[in-house]
């Protein structure tokens, strides 16, 4: 893989590995928090314009 | 005579990168006249490519159309008014847990910045390169020149041909990841009414909620929710028709050929353009396999099981996703009327990409 790598001008980073795999946990976590909220809003918009 | 041959004599000029490019760019004129692959942006993309990749041409023109168009970022909002305009929320507010596939099959873009990372992009042009997975033309151009990427041509190329690929890269994903079973699963739609009264909010509620939660995706989620707004609030008829017809062709005619500014030669035929294909491959196989996996993950605590296939339909690419979603069910059961449900799942996707746009800048910008 390295070989390849160095082939393409490329470098491998492993050490990004950690930092990357944070940016993944806090960028899903981000999304399912809007998301969900969301989500709760229009369930409850839904409930007390269609009781009327 | 002489100077007849001298006319010619700018044919010397070319550069072999130079040739690729035009080639490259009567493939692009290709796929949009005779395979219908975006023609709206590939065929003005493919043309751009040509112009600009003519030795000694003068491009200033285009290059003006850029500063003013994209460097400013306002064709890519500006055409969010139209889609915004475009997109019928209905079928995600009349079954509003159809949100969650669209945020998790935006999963294959932070994959994707983990490869990217992996083989030494720096943190912005991974950011600018793993959005290729929003499956969403405006937010990629939006990102990669927020991030003053160098690959904002094979960017555009790679998300908007990956766009147009989705039936053929999605179908292959699904069966593998799940059970013809699974896949025969149907969904009883029973809508929830929508009232007038909630269309016209969400728009507001999601631009304060994206915008305060993710700052950085207000501009853009902003736009979008500006021009379904517009659309639901039913007193600016004209200019709900205006924004999706006119304004978003004219920004779409002006978007593809500027965006040919970056796809000369110099900056398009390297070894990091092979790359950034490759890597706009696994954010949209990583996307549709995100999603799927996310549903079978609901499956386990669900007394009314989901089929696993509407988590690929939350990716933004919209219609095609939910199309290719409600066709699968239809080969393993032709009673499985999937298109409702993967409709709403789809145009979660467009308001999820989006906000998965916001959160790299902002996080990104935290880790400089």
């Amino acid at each position: 893989m390295k070989l390849l790598l160095s082939a393409m001008s490329f470098s491998w980073a492993p050490d990004t590995l950690l930092p990357s795999l944070l940016l993944m946990l806090k960028g899903m976590v981000g999304i399912f928090a809007v998301i969900l909220l969301i989500w709760a809003f229009v369930t409850i918009l839904n409930k007390v314009t269609n009781r009327k | 005579m002489e100077q007849f041959v001298e006319l010619f004599s700018n044919v010397a000029n070319f550069t072999w990168q130079q040739l690729l490019m035009i080639v490259i760019g009567g493939v692009l004129i290709y796929l949009a006249i005779k395979k219908d692959m975006e023609p709206t942006l590939l065929l003005p993309m493919g043309f751009g490519a040509i112009l600009v990749n003519l030795p000694f041409v003068n491009t200033e023109a285009i290059e003006t159309l850029f500063n003013a168009g994209i460097a400013t970022e306002l064709f890519p909002l500006l055409l969010f008014i139209g889609i915004g305009a475009m997109i019928d929320f209905g079928p995600l507010l009349s079954n509003p847990k159809m949100f969650l596939f669209g945020a998790a099959a935006q999963f294959g873009i932070f994959f994707t910045f983990i490869m990217a990372r992996l083989i030494g992009f720096t943190l912005q042009d991974a950011g600018s390169i793993a959005i290729i997975g929003a499956a969403d033309g405006p937010t990629s151009i939006y990102l990669a020149n927020y991030f003053r990427s160098n690959y904002q041509g094979p960017i555009m190329v790679a998300a908007y041909s990956y766009m147009a690929l989705v039936p053929i890269i999605q179908p292959p994903v699904i069966k593998l990841i799940t059970t013809k079973r699974e896949r025969r699963i149907r969904m009883p739609y029973n809508p929830s009414a929508v009232s007038g009264t909630t269309r016209v909010l969400f728009p507001i509620f999601v631009t304060i909620v994206a915008g305060t939660i993710a700052p950085k995706s207000a501009e853009l989620i902003g736009f979008l929710m500006f021009g379904n707004l517009i659309r639901e609030c039913g007193v600016l008829g004209s200019l709900s028709d205006t924004a999706q017809k006119t304004l978003a062709n004219l920004v779409t005619l002006l978007l593809g050929i500027s965006v040919a500014f970056k796809m000369k030669a110099e900056l398009f035929v390297t070894v990091e353009t092979l790359a950034i294909i490759g890597l706009g491959l696994v954010a949209f196989v990583f996307d549709t396999a995100g999603g799927v996996l996310f549903a079978k993950f609901l499956n386990l605590f669900l007394k009314n099981k989901v089929n696993p296939m509407i988590g690929a339909a939350g990716i933004s690419a919209f219609p095609m996703a939910s199309r290719v979603v409600h066709k699968l069910g239809q080969q393993e059961d032709n009673q499985n009327f999937l298109l409702m449900h993967a409709a709403g799942a789809n145009v979660s996707g467009q308001i999820a990409s989006v906000i998965a746009g916001g959160l790299m800048i902002t996080l990104i910008e935290a880790m400089l």
